[in-house]
């Protein structure tokens, strides 16, 4: 916990809700009667609106995005290492708003909050998202807070995805798309990772077809494998091997299933503790989100002409031991944007952390979105 | 800041409004610059990390990618120009980059060190050594420079490849072109500066 603010930090933050009346429709056909976003913002609104920067999350993130709650806070948010004061994401010249996203568990609607037309809670009833209809409910946010145009659309992993989505879906209403550790489209090998999580979920006992909230229950043992699977995913190899190689937790082979090897306990550690703080119905719903992320199926499957309507300059950056969304990943997505005359830089940054490079404070990484960050203007024209 | 004379020059060969490809854009002082005066729509491919970050605060696209690499995910007839400068005697192949950038580009531009000027000459003839001159500053162990040509053997390869010589200038490091260097640009020429394009087959 902090005893003191870091310079360098938000400080202490408060999240905010917004309530939406007017229906949303959906990919899937269906529509959201109502709902409610949760959200923060950090920085302050210049009198241009102008300036404005929408924080997008990632599966497991939410609107928490920087600073603390409380001077009891064991940790601050998930990208403190890139939002604050003098940060790549400046909070001294943006406005920062971080929603958490429909179906998630952390305020915003989704399967842990109450359906209005049967006050009970959504749970598996909650429709399947997609990422056009999370760009679509931000849009309503952005209009209820006066943002007509964002200065920029930043998130990592799906988060970028969300970046690369508006850019497509709201050309006039976005100048910079910062798209950080995605893909232009998940892999059959991402989507066998995916599938693998949701049946560890769905095999539970105590998942009840979704229904667990009415049994009193949770299934903890399918959501902590499908989190475990998943951390194995943002890890490098080599960052597992130094942070953990063959290391025994008591120094010998014990000659037993109970954990033995380091990895083996950071790993079960990583998946129980997710289990307080995530709902297995959000993680079921999210990842279908990932599966179905695909911006070229709608223009052909041809990933240039999704992006010849793109009026936004975009950064796109990946990292060397990211096996999850790899490098190569990365540069379809530029070689696309190049393709279609989109202004677009580049940065390809040596790492051994994996995909959760993306969090972490790399020197060139920040140096770099430091850099691209710096140059958008956040009073265009004037 | 006043550009370096090879840059200037090839400032003038540029067309307004065109697009261009800088492989190996350093910097981006280049590419800044024709941006500036040659309304050139534009991007850089650099690999150096400190390159890619200075690019960014100068506010030009540049992607950091690995040159030897080649360039087969780019379309054909995708720009203009491909100017590399200073760049072709350091990578792997400097044969197939150079087929790569016309393909790539309606005309190329390239500048490179002459291995035949007299200084390089003389020192290899004269004191048994490999040349370290202000063209070729780095010693044989730790250059990048690792197919070294001349003007000759240029100009053969581009013969050989079907590729036509558009432009040609002759500069020293300074960058300032004499007379005598148009008279005899292998043996007084230090850098050499070509505007290519590729032959109809």
């Amino acid at each position: 916990m902090p005893k003191t603010i870091p310079p360098d930090s938000v400080g202490l933050v408060t999240p905010k809700h917004q309530h939406f009346d007017t229906p949303l429709a959906l990919d899937c056909g269906r529509s959201l009667p109502e709902f409610e976003l949760v959200y923060e913002t950090y920085g302050e609104l210049n009198a241009t609106r102008s300036n404005a920067v929408l924080v997008c999350h990632a599966l497991s993130g939410d609107h928490h995005v920087a600073g603390y709650h409380s001077m009891k806070d064991t940790k601050p948010g998930w990208w403190e290492t890139c939002v604050g004061p003098g940060k790549p994401i400046d909070t001294n010249r943006f406005f920062v708003v971080s929603p958490s996203n429909l179906g998630s568990c952390k305020g915003s609607t989704g399967p842990t909050t109450d359906n209005p037309e049967t006050g009970k809670r959504y749970g598996p009833d909650f429709p399947i998202l997609t990422v056009r209809d999370w760009v679509r409910s931000q849009e309503r946010l952005a209009l209820a807070l006066g943002i007509e145009q964002w200065a920029a659309v930043a998130g990592g992993s799906l988060g970028g995805m969300q970046a690369l989505q508006w850019a497509i879906d709201f050309p006039d209403k976005i100048r910079h798309a910062i798209i950080i550790a995605a893909a232009p489209r998940l892999s059959a090998q991402n989507i066998a990772f995916n599938e693998v999580a949701r049946q560890a979920i769905m095999s539970d006992p105590e998942f009840h077809e979704g229904r667990y909230y009415e049994h009193g229950v949770v299934p903890r043992r399918g959501l902590m494998l499908a989190r475990m699977l998943g951390h194995i995913t943002y890890l490098s190899d080599d960052v597992m091997r130094a942070k953990f190689g063959r290391e025994l937790r008591e120094g010998k082979l014990n000659f037993g299933f109970d954990e033995e090897f380091q990895v083996e306990s950071y790993l079960r550690y990583q998946g129980r503790s997710f289990v307080d703080r995530f709902d297995a119905n959000t993680y079921l719903l999210i990842t279908k989100m990932l599966d179905y992320f695909d911006p070229a199926a709608d223009f052909g499957n041809d990933l240039t002409t999704a992006f010849a309507r793109i009026k936004a300059h975009c950064f796109t950056l990946a990292f060397s031991t990211d096996w999850r969304f790899s490098t190569g990943r990365s540069r379809e997505i530029v070689k696309a944007m190049i393709d279609a005359r989109v202004g677009v830089s580049y940065a390809e940054v040596e790492s051994t952390q994996g995909h959760d490079a993306f969090l972490m404070p790399i020197p060139f990484y920040l140096d770099a979105f430091g850099a691209y960050m710096h140059g958008i203007e956040v009073e265009p024209g004037g | 800041m006043t550009l370096r004379t090879d840059l200037a020059l090839i400032s003038d060969w540029i067309s307004p409004g065109s697009r261009v490809l800088d492989l190996g854009c350093g910097d981006g002082t280049l590419l800044a610059h024709l941006q500036a005066e040659r309304d050139v729509r534009g991007y850089g491919l650099e690999i150096d990390d400190a390159n890619i970050v200075a690019c960014m605060r100068s506010h030009l696209n540049v992607v950091q990618r690995d040159l030897n690499e080649g360039l087969y995910d780019f379309r054909s007839d995708a720009f203009d120009y491909l100017i590399m400068t200073q760049t072709l005697q350091a990578v792997r192949y400097p044969d197939r980059l150079l087929k790569e950038m016309l393909r790539i580009g309606r005309e190329g531009i390239v500048t490179f060190p002459n291995f035949a000027h007299w200084r390089a000459r003389l020192c290899l003839a004269m004191g048994g050594r490999m040349p370290v001159s202000r063209a070729l500053p780095n010693e044989w162990y730790n250059t990048p420079n690792i197919h070294l040509c001349t003007i000759k053997d240029f100009e053969n390869l581009c013969r050989k490849n079907g590729i036509r010589i558009l432009d040609r200038a002759v500069v020293d490091v300074t960058h300032r072109e004499t007379g005598s260097m148009r008279l005899a640009p292998n043996l007084l020429g230090e850098i050499a500066i070509y505007r290519l394009c590729q032959q109809p087959a």
